[in-house]
């Protein structure tokens, strides 16, 4: 521990240029899946508040399979299983960057699916009722009067997870995708400094993620004196 | 707006209900009513909760289905459609263009907390009727005005009491220009000294002529205004007449009973 600053002093100039590059993976991975899990949240919450029972049970089917699988399996599945499924097709493009980006996504999906949900139920039926009285189609009452005060409610708890999206990106050194806990590893082994390097790794974290709390709170504090 | 109608629609009763049923599982909640009402006419509806009143309303823009009967407004079939003998429900996008021609006025207001009150008015008009922001905000500042809100266009509800949320909610569904407006107890959620503000403006819309269905536990503002009152107990319309008769001569001991007992509050 006493020689952790002598380490640095000796190592840093080439660990953190190589760190930082990998970084950039890894905020990559969060960027595109967060998208991904919005896009998919959106859609499932629609679904699952939808007066089609079909479609409520396809999004129902959708969101319980995926919150209860851990995210590694989904990762796994989603990497290795298509390409055995269908080998007729060239797989090429299909990366381990795609693979995480997409395994992310459809998981983080289920997450937001709920929150969004929660959130549309949390108004009060009587603005639904307020627009199609004065003559909107269900469709146009979700667009201009639901949505808008759903996006309110949940956007903390939305910032929340794309906190724990970030986080959760290391898992995706298991398939092999070079973010910075991939990186980290291969440097640690090849300069046998473990503990260094990790230290490091948990500061780049920490620097990427606590600006997302800061507005993360700052989101929750002009919500709550706006209502 | 214009409550004047054609030669051929004098006639008519602007809306019709015939044999309306409604249950809820095993509560039936209307057990078959008929009513009309006639172009510019004031109807108040009182009784006991739980008689069945603001179902009825409900019942009349289809924010509840009815489980039996019709209703008409200017002849069309609200919320259904005859294909050949059968009775087959609307679209949402039929029924919406219904409900345009109906406004409803919520006893809890319903305004939309994200808008300003001139948007809460000129969303419908420009998001259904498709005017343009100009046109609907020129609309929506008028009908502002008219219940006396002129000073506090670009507030949002929250910042707004009772008595004038209510009011720009009456706004919002002028500015739809409806030929019948449908007030659900709108005085009930409000503190005793914001009620006669609200009341102004629903006197002021009955003097200008609008046709109006009001459910209401204000006696004395019924018999100021309505030229019809509807007693409704138990899901059944026991007694209706003029205001003067319903209210001060009742034939039926149930409104007799019931009136006793609000005066007696």
């Amino acid at each position: 521990m006493l020689q952790l600053p002598e380490i640095y002093a000796e190592n840093i100039h080439r660990w953190l240029p190589e760190l930082l590059y990998y970084s950039l993976t890894t905020l990559k991975i969060g960027f595109f899946s967060f998208v991904l899990a919005v896009l998919f949240g959106v859609f499932f919450a629609l679904c699952r508040t939808s007066r089609n029972r079909f479609l409520r049970g396809f999004a129902i089917g959708y969101i319980e399979i995926a919150r209860g699988l851990p995210i590694v399996v989904v990762l796994y599945i989603v990497y290795f299983v298509p390409p055995q499924l269908f080998p007729g097709i060239n797989w090429q493009w299909f990366s381990d960057f795609t693979a995480a980006v997409l395994g992310l996504g459809l998981h983080g999906g289920a997450i937001l699916a709920e929150v969004f949900r929660s959130g549309i139920e949390a108004l009060h039926k009587g603005q639904r009722e307020a627009a199609i009285s004065l003559g909107m189609t269900p469709a146009k009452a979700m667009t201009y009067i639901i949505l808008p005060q759903a996006a309110r409610i949940v956007l903390p708890p939305t910032g929340n997870y794309a906190i724990g999206l970030l986080k959760d990106t290391s898992l995706c050194t298991l398939i092999g995708v070079n973010e910075i806990m991939n990186g980290a590893k291969s440097i640690a082994s090849s300069d046998y400094q473990p503990m260094a390097v990790f230290v490091l790794v948990a500061v780049i974290y920490f620097a990427m993620s606590y600006p997302l709390s800061l507005a993360v709170r700052y989101m929750e504090r002009r919500l709550r004196v706006s209502g | 707006m214009s409550t004047v109608g054609s030669e051929a629609n004098g006639r008519q009763p602007l809306l019709k209900i015939e044999n309306l049923h409604k249950r809820f599982g095993e509560l039936e909640v209307l057990r078959g009513v008929d009513l009309e009402v006639r172009r510019g006419e004031k109807v108040s509806i009182i009784g006991p909760s739980g008689s069945g009143k603001t179902t009825l309303l409900r019942c009349i823009n289809y924010l509840e289905k009815p489980s039996g009967g019709h209703i008409y407004i200017d002849g069309t079939l609200i919320g259904e459609k005859k294909s050949g003998e059968n009775y087959v429900h609307l679209s949402d996008r039929e029924l919406a263009r219904e409900r345009q021609e109906i406004g409803f006025v919520f006893q809890r207001f319903n305004l939309f907390p994200h808008l300003t009150a001139l948007g809460n008015v000129t969303i419908a008009p420009q998001r259904v009727l498709g005017l343009s922001r100009e046109v609907a905000e020129k609309r929506g500042r008028e009908m502002l005005q008219k219940v006396g809100l002129s000073h506090k266009v670009d507030e949002y509800p929250e910042r707004l009491s009772g008595g004038q949320q209510q009011r720009v909610a009456i706004a919002r569904v002028l500015a739809m220009q409806p030929k019948l407006m449908l007030f659900d107890e709108a005085t009930s959620a409000l503190d005793p000294e914001l009620i006669g503000e609200v009341l102004r403006v629903m006197r002021q819309l009955a003097d200008e002529g609008s046709t109006m269905v009001i459910v209401t536990h204000e006696i004395q503002f019924a018999s100021e205004v309505s030229d019809r009152v509807i007693f409704m107990d138990q899901g059944r319309i026991v007694e209706q007449g003029p205001p003067k008769e319903v209210l001060f001569k009742p034939r039926e001991p149930r409104t007799r009973e019931f009136l006793k007992h609000i005066q007696a509050r």
